[in-house]
């Protein structure tokens, strides 16, 4: 790094708010951001436990309409739940670009793994389109409204971390300090991979494990 | 090794230990391995859902989901190299969770599947 660069750098310490936080000395040498975020993902694994135990007691109540057995497409589903895990890759490697101060490859990274959402969604709106046109709705039956309520939630959760992504990718591509939103980047990293682990559990006890 | 080079690196390492990701870097390729061993442990669960291994089926596929859970939480969120605070704060939610829902259920007598 220049010279030029670290004052630069100390600079953007010393006057920009957003950032100043990440630097600061705290009383547990920690980042405060970082630890919220774990926290907050703590507080998500009783939220989705919730919807999760919801749909295990209620999966078998769907009499006179199609139930899991019928609905299920698992080669769709695995292929959505292989790009899901593939997209926590490409994060990952967003995060390591980060760190190394790689800003044209975070940028790179975080797109390939909004991109990778964006079919996992697709493929969420195609199967819940499908199973309308079978006459399976919201309120069809208790097992589809704990279907659809469980991965309606986990959907909205990875809708927001691609809005997320690409915000990010914006104001990491306005950004004139190389690497300055390396902790934001793992943040984001951090939820994404939540997401991505609450599916390893959806896709096994909702979809692989017959009711 | 230049006077500045210096300085960053030191500025670069003071900011890691603060956030507590002191060895959290690791190479491209070696996560390049572990989504290939998750993607390899998905085909594995895919599998077993179109073969008939009878009781095994389940404790089979929860095993697997446990070992992808664990592995992505470990290495990919980084929750194995980084600072301790941060897997009491995640653990004690997931393991309140997982009681709490294990004990709802079994008010509901879902194991007896009434």
């Amino acid at each position: 790094m220049s010279e030029a660069t670290l004052v630069e750098v100390s600079a953007a310490d010393d006057h920009s708010g957003q950032d100043h936080g990440a630097h600061m000395v705290t009383s547990t040498g920690l980042s405060n951001n970082k630890l919220a975020m774990w926290l907050f993902l703590g507080s998500e694994c009783l939220l989705f436990g919730g919807l999760i135990s919801t749909y295990m007691l209620y999966r078998g109540r769907h009499t006179g309409s199609p139930g899991p057995a019928q609905l299920w497409d698992i080669p769709l589903t695995s292929v959505s739940s292989f790009v899901l895990l593939m997209s926590s890759l490409t994060m990952v490697l967003a995060v390591s670009a980060a760190q190394q101060r790689d800003d044209r490859l975070t940028c790179l990274w975080l797109t390939v793994t909004a991109l990778l959402g964006s079919t996992f969604v697709g493929a969420q709106v195609y199967e819940f389109t499908s199973f309308y046109h079978e006459g399976v709705g919201f309120t069809t039956s208790l097992f589809s409204s704990s279907f659809f309520t469980l991965t309606g939630f986990h959907g909205i959760h990875v809708t927001v971390g691609i809005i997320m992504l690409m915000s990010l990718v914006g104001i990491i591509s306005r950004s004139k300090i190389p690497g300055d939103k390396a902790e934001v980047v793992e943040l984001i990293g951090l939820y994404w991979h939540f997401v991505d682990i609450i599916w390893i559990v959806i896709f096994t006890l909702v979809y692989l494990i017959p009711a | 090794m230049t006077t500045t080079e210096h300085s960053d690196h030191i500025e670069h390492d003071e900011h890691g230990a603060a956030h507590g990701d002191a060895g959290a870097h690791k190479p491209n390729s070696f996560y390049i391995q572990v989504a290939a061993a998750l993607a390899v442990i998905t085909a594995v669960e895919v599998g077993l859902y179109y073969l008939d291994i009878g009781k095994l089926f389940m404790p089979a596929l929860l095993i697997l989901m446990v070992v992808k859970f664990v592995t992505v939480v470990s290495v990919f969120m980084h929750l194995k190299f980084d600072h301790k605070l941060f897997s009491y704060l995640f653990y004690s939610g997931l393991f309140l969770a997982v009681g709490v829902y294990i004990a709802a259920l079994m008010t509901f007598r879902f194991f007896d599947g009434g």
